[in-house]
């Protein structure tokens, strides 16, 4: 370890609140779970964060400047793999996407949320890198290129709702950036000119959620199902709670304990346990937007940024869709839902973040 | 330039902070929205979700005869239903479900696509009656397939071969056009209710009510837990009608391979005794969905086997009709002297009417109005109705009861045409021709009656003009609030000579001697009198241009027959269609009443009144018995009631197919 860093500039205060999140998580976890043949899922999730923490902890020590060094492999090798998974044979379809690859020993490896890391390491390289405080067309295109090759690949699989979470990376690197209003003017644009294509290229069921995301009262034991289901459970919560917890407990919310897990500690919760949760992920963001604007270099503040807005669209897109403001996307919601990768994920970035902090008073 | 170490906007970060804190309200407001301004809606909408009702299925009443015999029933059968609050895929089951309860998958995929848009409550039917390998199939399957249920259900069954089939109609699934019907309105779709006949008449009775079980269930579709509220069926009520299986099945058989209908009555009550309408249908075909192409066959079938034809067949009555002219003659004072001498046929009004006797190449000679009756001599009648004119004809048979609704208390009765000037100023605008009267006369020309007006219309001529409502039920058997309404009095006693009244039965009963139209329907020892009847179904001069199809026109044959002759305890009316000759429905009629008397004659009903008690007979009786010392020499002597009771006189227990 180099001198003067040390595990006590780490952000024990981000850490504490993350595993405060983390622990309401297993709680609900549990109750969701209580009566199903997920029945002890809880315990796996406690296993997940512990390795997670681990995780964070390696990652944090490794300089992020060799990882910088490293990100045109990396990013070429991520690409790679999305392009593996695209492949019959090599890939594994499963519900009509080809989105895994198997493993030697029976595991299975989901590329395109790893890209997600490595896509916050190349933005950050590649605006640390650019000198000018305003961005050229040509550094406009380049920079959507370098986010719109893998989400195409993504988008293939298909799997929109990732393919979605690379947006918000590439939109705060824009930002940062200095975006000209001319150049968002164009995003709108083309955004609106696609729109139509878009949806002409969407898979059925992916329309049917849209639509029953729109009129989810028309058909609610069908698409809107998930949509309607999740807002009663929320609404029935009221301002305390609900103490059966009818809607999670009897079934009725479906996946209570992956990405409608924030609708089943709503209804058990009500209002103010959620209000609760939202002001802890609020402090969590907060928290990491600080340590960005600590970051000793341009690309550490890009690196936590990224993190920021990937973490903010889950958040979003997740608590959206169970108060019924988003359709149906299939996100899991940060540091609560169930789920290994989704835990991984989350304390590798946060891991990454622990390295640009550590190394703030490095010059 | 800037260096590598230049660090980025600061207000750009800020701005981040902010949309972070926008972001977050959003949520926030999206939480309140459901959780403080909306709670109530969305609790009462998770209590809808959690309990679920389960219909639980009244059975309908049965349908008995007059002696409490059954005619209609129940059977339990299984419905094999689809639960759409289930979160499977319903159309990749399909298949397998197909398979398992022998259907086509696409008809699996046309049912889900069809209940698409219906009330995600609502289950989907997907087969009627399955077998009980279908049964054991769902059992089976309850794991795999959570989403198939099935449901008891109860299936009338109706006697065989359509026996009474047009009486008791038939009973399915309420259309939407009859739930917007005010008499509809508690109904809900997918109930059971009747369609047609006394199923449809007495529905209300017969339905009962059905209950329901609440649940708790998961989002599965499976019950979790106890019921928690369970509201029992409350059966429907047995209906009990006035009509008499065995003479029933007499009416059948006399029917059996004719097409036309009988309407057996008793006239000194109205209560219907028999009732044949053919051909006929099976309605157990109607108590699961029939097929479309069975349904085409049935409404697309010249021979109408979904008419009653015994309330709504409406033809000309033919020489039956004669017997309310000669009513109306008599009444009238015209008749009781008039003679007239028929040569084959007469000239009325300029045209020449023919007598039916010409094409027998014979003249009736010199006739009376008893001749003319038995003999049913056409120039007799012609000559009645010029004498009285369409107007007075008209009021007697109006006043029989022709040209409107009995008011039986079956569905969709006809009422006949009784034609008059009036009538025709309405209808065509045009006035009465005065040779129109002389078709008339005969029951020719305009008027059209049903079998049951004539049988009720002859009934009330026996029975000294006492006009009776026709009934399927007893209403005293019935509660009061089901009991049918009807402008129709029940009874009305219409004034006639009992002179006038004696003229008509006796040559009624001549109908049915060696010097009728219908001799060899004669009954022995039985009192049959009657009234034949052979109406053209188009005119002669139309008949002649159609020489080749003449099969399509045949002549209806008519008989109205009563037993008694005067005071009838039966009145029947057959319709024979394209029957050619009056005798020949005659015979039908003479068969029913036959059986009819040959039953009543069984009745010890006669020897239990003579003794002390209704329904015990006196016997006296002599025996030994042993003395006090072994010998068997005492003799004993007694007179005992031996009690006849009730005693099951009938021949049949049940309707046919019934046990």
């Amino acid at each position: 370890m180099p001198r003067n860093m040390s595990l006590r500039d780490f952000d024990w205060v981000l850490v504490a609140f993350v595993l405060i999140i983390c622990t309401l998580g297993v709680i609900e976890i549990r109750s969701a779970t209580l009566h199903t043949k997920f029945a002890g899922v809880h315990v796996k999730q406690v296993y997940w964060i512990m390795a997670g923490f681990g995780c964070m902890l390696l990652v944090s020590l490794v300089n992020y400047q060799a990882l910088l060094e490293r990100v045109p492999w990396m990013y070429l090798a991520g690409v790679a793999l999305l392009g593996a998974v695209l492949v019959p044979h090599i890939g594994q379809k499963y519900l009509g996407a080809r989105r895994w690859i198997k493993m030697p020993g029976g595991g299975h490896l989901q590329p395109s949320e790893w890209v997600k890391l490595i896509l916050i390491l190349a933005v950050a390289k590649y605006f640390a890198d650019l000198q000018s405080r305003e961005l050229s067309w040509t550094d406009f295109v380049k920079a959507g290129a370098i986010v719109g090759v893998p989400m195409l690949m993504v988008l293939a699989q298909p799997d929109l709702g990732t393919a979605l979470t690379y947006l918000p990376i590439a939109m705060v690197g824009l930002f940062i950036g200095g975006i000209r209003w001319k150049q968002a003017l164009a995003i709108v644009l083309l955004a609106g000119l696609a729109m139509p294509l878009a949806w002409h290229h969407l898979k059925d069921y992916q329309k049917q959620r849209l639509v029953s995301f729109m009129a989810p009262d028309n058909d609610p034991q069908g698409a809107g199902y998930h949509v309607r289901q999740s807002k009663i459970a929320v609404g029935s919560g009221g301002i305390w709670g609900s103490s059966s917890g009818s809607q999670t407990h009897l079934a009725f919310l479906p996946e209570p304990h992956t990405d409608f897990i924030f609708a089943a500690f709503s209804e058990e919760h009500g209002f103010v346990g959620a209000l609760g949760v939202l002001l802890l992920y609020f402090i969590v963001l907060m928290r990491l937007t600080q340590n960005a604007q600590t970051a000793p270099d341009r690309a550490g503040t890009f690196i936590v940024m990224g993190v920021v807005a990937v973490l903010t669209f889950h958040i979003l897109v997740n608590i959206g869709m169970v108060v019924g403001f988003m359709p149906v996307t299939g996100i899991p919601l940060p540091l609560m839902s169930y789920g290994g990768s989704s835990v991984l994920f989350i304390f590798l970035a946060l891991g990454m973040v622990m390295n640009v902090r550590m190394r703030r008073f490095v010059n | 330039m800037f260096g590598r170490d230049e660090k980025p906007s600061h207000i750009r970060l800020t701005a981040v902070q902010y949309v972070i804190l926008a972001i977050f309200l959003l949520l926030a407001y999206g939480l309140w929205r459901l959780q403080v301004s909306q709670s109530d809606y969305y609790s009462a909408a998770a209590e809808q979700n959690r309990i679920r009702e389960v219909p639980i299925l009244a059975p309908r009443g049965k349908i008995l005869d007059r002696n409490g015999r059954t005619i209609v029933e129940n059977y339990t059968s299984y419905t094999a239903l689809l639960m759409r609050d289930s979160s499977r895929d319903l159309n990749a089951d399909a298949d397998l479900i197909a398979e398992g309860l022998h259907m086509d998958p696409k008809e699996v995929r046309d049912k889900i696509r069809h209940f698409a848009y219906m009330p995600q409550f609502q289950p989907i039917y997907l087969k009627e009656d399955i077998t009980l390998d279908e049964v054991a199939f769902i059992e089976a399957h309850k794991n795999e397939l959570p989403e198939l249920d099935m449901i008891r259900a109860y299936r009338r069954l109706y006697p065989q071969k359509g026996f009474l089939a047009h009486l008791i109609g038939y009973v399915g699934e309420v259309s939407e056009d009859m739930l917007n019907q005010p008499q509809f309105e508690f109904y809900n779709p997918g109930d059971v209710v009747g369609r047609s006949g006394v199923e449809l008449e007495y529905n209300q009775l017969l339905m009962g009510k059905n209950g329901s079980r609440q649940v708790l269930v998961n989002s599965h579709g499976k019950e979790v837990g106890q019921p928690l509220d369970e509201k029992p069926a409350v059966a429907g009520k047995p209906l009990k009608l006035t009509v008499d299986v065995d003479l029933q099945i007499a009416a059948e058989e006399a029917m059996e391979g004719k097409n036309g209908a009988i309407v057996a009555m008793d006239p000194r009550t109205g209560e219907i005794l028999a009732m044949v309408s053919r051909p006929t249908y099976d309605p157990n075909d109607f108590a699961i969905r029939i097929g479309r192409a069975d349904w085409q066959k049935l409404i697309s079938d010249p021979n109408k086997p979904l008419l009653n034809k015994a309330i709504q067949a409406q033809l000309a009555p033919g020489s039956t009709f004669k017997i309310i002219m000669a009513a109306a003659g008599l009444q009238e004072g015209v008749a009781q002297n008039m003679h007239v001498n028929c040569n084959g046929g007469a000239v009325f009004y300029g045209r020449y009417f023919k007598c039916w006797i010409t094409a027998r190449h014979q003249v009736h000679g010199d006739v009376d109005i008893t001749k003319g009756i038995y003999q049913s001599c056409d120039v007799f009648f012609y000559t009645l109705a010029e004498k009285l004119g369409i107007s007075r004809i008209a009021k007697y048979a109006t006043e029989f009861g022709l040209g409107q609704k009995t008011g039986i208390d079956l569905p969709d009765e006809v009422s006949g045409v009784m034609p008059s000037e009036e009538w025709k100023l309405r209808n065509f605008r045009q006035k009465w021709f005065p040779g129109e009267t002389i078709s008339v006369g005969i029951g020719q020309g305009a008027i059209a009656a049903t079998p049951i007006q004539l049988a009720r219309a002859i009934g009330a001529i026996a029975s000294e003009g006492r006009l009776v409502r026709p009934h399927v039920t007893d209403p005293k058997d019935l509660p009061p609030n089901v009991v049918p309404v009807s402008r129709v009095p029940d009874e009305i006693k219409i004034p006639m000579d009992p002179q006038n009244w004696t003229t008509i039965t006796d040559a009624m009963a001549d109908v049915v001697s060696p010097l009728g139209t219908a001799g060899l329907s004669h009954i022995q020892g039985v009192d049959f009198a009657g009234k034949t009847g052979t109406a053209q179904t188009i005119s002669n001069a139309a008949k002649a241009k159609l020489a080749s199809d003449k099969s399509r026109f045949r002549d209806n044959a008519w008989f109205v027959g009563v037993e008694p002759r005067r005071n009838p305890e039966i009145v029947v009316c057959v319709l024979m269609e394209a029957g050619d000759e009056g005798y020949l429905a005659a015979r039908v009629a003479a068969q029913v009443v036959k059986f009819y008397a040959q039953k009543q004659s069984r009745q010890p009903a006669s020897i239990a009144k003579k003794g002390n008690s209704p329904g015990s007979v006196e016997v006296g009786a002599v025996w030994n018995s042993q003395n006090q010392n072994g010998s068997p020499d005492k003799l004993n002597g007694g007179r005992f009631q031996i009690d006849l009771g009730k005693r099951p006189l009938a021949i049949a227990t049940a309707a046919p197919g019934l046990q």
